[in-house]
């Protein structure tokens, strides 16, 4: 079956809905102002966006809770909270958590909650975790779990964990500890999540919990994707319309060619992060065969376009996009904290000379 | 009523069973005359009015059936760029004249469109066409003309009014090869062989049966051409390492004495930039079948190009010592288009005219930003001044 690398209706009424959610909660002034208080994540907005629109039940099959759609429709999810920056825990909860869970094949029903927006949880890696060769810092005897896990995206406002611990993958719902580090990202924020004899159900072990663990982290990166190329078209649409605007020498900056062209790369790049990005979401939504090199593939290549979109986006508003007011700051920080997130792109390009026997 | 394409794959199959291969040209006429040359072409003229993503369902029985193609590389030209415009614009005189032999080959089309003083700036063109009663008399030199020499006929596009702003002046018309006054020199180029030609064209009598569209609005017709000469470079459905990426990819397998830490890098990320324009054009050819063409097409020259450039350069350096070499410097006259055909530095020096011909990197860049980011275009101090008082 060939991959199909376009938007369906559905697809598209999906992103009107959540699109016009977003436009209401995330106006950029509102943003910032919530980035700097005791709330950084918007919590309202998650209950309209997983409780009103069942975004975070899309990949979870309706007889476990959710809605039966598929991956393709969470990675569209994932580039309009891109577009907005959304301050929202849906990677942690509705990407990897989710995933694990239904990696594992078990019928915990955290699933089922998570589906429906009534609870979240992180999966406890670090956030710069790649799919391959994951080291768990956590213990576990007689399924108490005593460790500690560093840079946990979305973990501050987590109510459960789904944690790597010795040889299985463990539901933990109380007895761990969340301690706020100060975020790169000001719209994602990373935490060190301590459990101290923490009570663990095991969801799955041996072989079964690697291979959840490492199909987690793989339709992690294939998501992501979708969040950088949404990112990425906010950076490209908004310098855009600042360049036509913006009057210099007697005219729009926007004529000058020498910036002409620089925004035409962005487009070109924007065209190729696309493709990938679809392709991955596709592939993951069809257990195609070909998901590593498609994930690998989309991370190595859309991670790169988002930083250089959002770093052109900054530099061509140059000095209001300096600005603490302006919002490039934020997509650039999105961005850059994306490029490590779930396995740098040098990480897998490293897988891909495995994957394609391209050794070095 | 649109023809599905369970009915295509029914009348390919009658083809085959009807005509064998042995007569390679009366095989390929058959398969004009049944409407399966170009599937979206009209009935009578190759085609049947079909979606244009249907002509793979047709392709792939014939290659199955190991049936004998019309040589694209060959005819590219005529295919992607005469054929289209002659479509849109001409007489139905002129496409049962010229439709047929065009796409089995039989005879060969070039465009006699820059000129030395006329590149990027196409619409800047000298070559004069003055009227003399029936006939259009054509005075000027081309250049840059790929297959100029095995040509029959050529796209080519005339000043015919010097007196009024450039775009508005132009006409177009079909021009015989072997008229009278169209003299043929090779031009011999970065790669050793003389793939394109300069045509000096003096004292030519063209017919005005031959004009294309209407006296004047030769500038429009011309962007028909152009438009579909982006399309058709770079524009085919490929496979995985499919291109250049898949020779340096093989090469890299084949030789691991070659391979350097820091070569191993840039493979990768030509290979995942590859990968990616690869996916584009797959979605592109998803979005025109579901008729909704998107913007992408503009692009993917420009992408194609820049990478064919980086990955030829590649594989010089990977080929160390032996990359020094060269196959052969001889003055051949190639007639062909071969971007990969032969060794690692031909195609390190062919792949530097991918981002000049067929509309110049910068240029494709403006049309981006213009016409599809819709940033203002540059002041222009050519757009009110007839075309003789302009400084060149």
């Amino acid at each position: 079956m060939t991959a199909d690398l376009l938007y369906s209706d559905v697809e598209d009424d999906l992103r009107a809905s959540v699109r016009s959610l977003l436009t209401d909660h995330c106006e950029p002034a509102a943003l910032l102002k919530r980035a700097e208080s005791a709330e950084p994540y918007d919590l309202k907005l998650w209950r309209a966006l997983a409780g009103d629109l069942g975004a975070a039940g899309l990949q979870v099959p309706e007889d476990r809770g959710g809605h039966g759609a598929s991956a393709r429709e969470v990675a569209l999810v994932l580039e309009e909270l891109g577009r907005s920056v959304a301050p929202v825990p849906f990677l942690g909860s509705a990407v990897l958590a989710t995933n694990a869970l239904l990696a594992s094949g078990t019928d915990h029903e955290l699933l089922g909650k998570l589906a429906s927006g009534a609870a979240t949880a992180v999966l406890a890696v670090p956030l710069s975790s790649g799919p391959g060769g994951f080291e768990s810092t956590v213990e576990v005897a007689d399924g108490v779990l005593t460790g500690r896990v560093g840079t946990v995206a979305d973990a501050s406002v987590a109510d459960y964990l789904v944690v790597p611990a010795g040889d299985g993958l463990y539901v933990v719902e109380s007895g761990f500890t969340v301690t706020e580090l100060v975020s790169l990202d000001l719209t994602r924020r990373v935490a060190d999540v301590t459990l101290s004899g923490a009570q663990g159900t095991p969801i799955a072990t041996d072989a079964a919990a690697a291979e959840a663990l490492t199909a987690a982290l793989t339709a992690g990166a294939a998501l992501l994707a979708s969040e950088q190329l949404g990112l990425a078209e906010w950076c490209l649409e908004e310098t855009v319309r600042y360049l036509k605007g913006r009057y210099q020498f007697g005219r729009p900056v926007g004529s000058f060619q020498a910036l002409k062209h620089r925004l035409a790369d962005v487009w070109l790049d924007l065209v190729s992060a696309r493709a990938a990005a679809r392709y991955a979401a596709d592939c993951l939504a069809r257990g195609d065969e070909d998901l590593p090199v498609a994930a690998a593939v989309a991370q190595a290549l859309c991670s790169e376009v988002a930083v250089h979109a959002a770093e052109e986006c900054v530099q061509l508003h140059a000095g209001i996009g300096m600005t603490w007011e302006h919002p490039a700051h934020l997509y650039l920080k999105r961005a850059k904290a994306n490029q490590l997130a779930l396995g740098t792109a040098g990480r897998h390009r490293a897988a891909l000379a495995t994957l394609l026997e391209l050794p070095a | 009523m649109t023809v599905t394409a369970d009915e295509l794959r029914e009348r390919t199959k009658k083809l085959l069973a009807e005509h064998g291969f042995a007569d390679r040209l009366a095989f390929l006429r058959a398969r004009f005359d049944a409407g399966l040359a170009w599937v979206h072409f009209p009935e009578g003229l190759g085609g049947l009015d079909a979606p244009r993503a249907l002509q793979s369902v047709v392709d792939a029985e014939l290659a199955a059936a190991g049936a004998p193609d019309n040589d694209p590389r060959r005819i590219g030209i005529g295919l992607g760029m005469a054929a289209p415009t002659i479509l849109r614009f001409g007489t139905a005189e002129q496409h049962q004249r010229y439709l047929r032999p065009l796409w089995t080959g039989e005879e060969v089309w070039c465009q006699l469109f820059s000129e030395p003083g006329a590149g990027s700036d196409l619409a800047a063109l000298g070559t004069r066409a003055v009227r003399d009663g029936d006939d259009w008399v054509v005075t000027g030199q081309k250049v840059w003309t790929s297959s100029a020499h095995t040509a029959r006929f050529a796209i080519l596009v005339t000043r015919s009014n010097p007196d009024v702003p450039k775009h508005q002046g132009m006409t177009y018309f079909i021009c015989d090869m072997h008229a009278p006054g169209v003299e043929v020199r090779p031009l011999r180029q970065i790669t050793g062989e003389a793939e394109f030609n300069e045509v000096f064209l003096t004292g030519v009598r063209i017919p005005d049966a031959n004009r294309l569209g209407e006296v004047g609005d030769g500038w429009r017709v011309a962007q028909t051409t152009l438009m579909n000469e982006r399309v058709a470079i770079g524009g085919h459905a490929l496979p995985r390492e499919g291109g250049m990426i898949g020779i340096v990819a093989k090469l890299w397998r084949d030789r691991p004495e070659l391979r350097t830490p820091e070569l191993h890098d840039r493979l990768l990320r030509l290979w995942v930039r590859a990968e990616g324009v690869r996916l584009a054009g797959t979605r592109l050819r998803q979005q025109l079948a579901a008729g909704s063409p998107g913007p992408e097409g503009s692009g993917m020259k420009l992408a194609f190009s820049s990478l064919n450039q980086e990955i030829s350069g590649l594989e010089l350096e990977l080929l160390g010592e032996a990359g020094l070499h060269y196959d052969d410097w001889t003055m051949r006259r190639p007639d062909k288009v071969d971007f990969t055909g032969r060794e690692a530095g031909y195609r390190y020096l062919r792949a530097k005219g991918n981002s000049i011909e067929g509309g110049t990197s910068e240029i494709l860049r403006n049309i981006i930003s213009e016409r599809v980011l819709g940033l203002p275009s540059e002041p222009r101090v050519d757009k009110d001044v007839a075309w003789k008082d302009l400084p060149r």
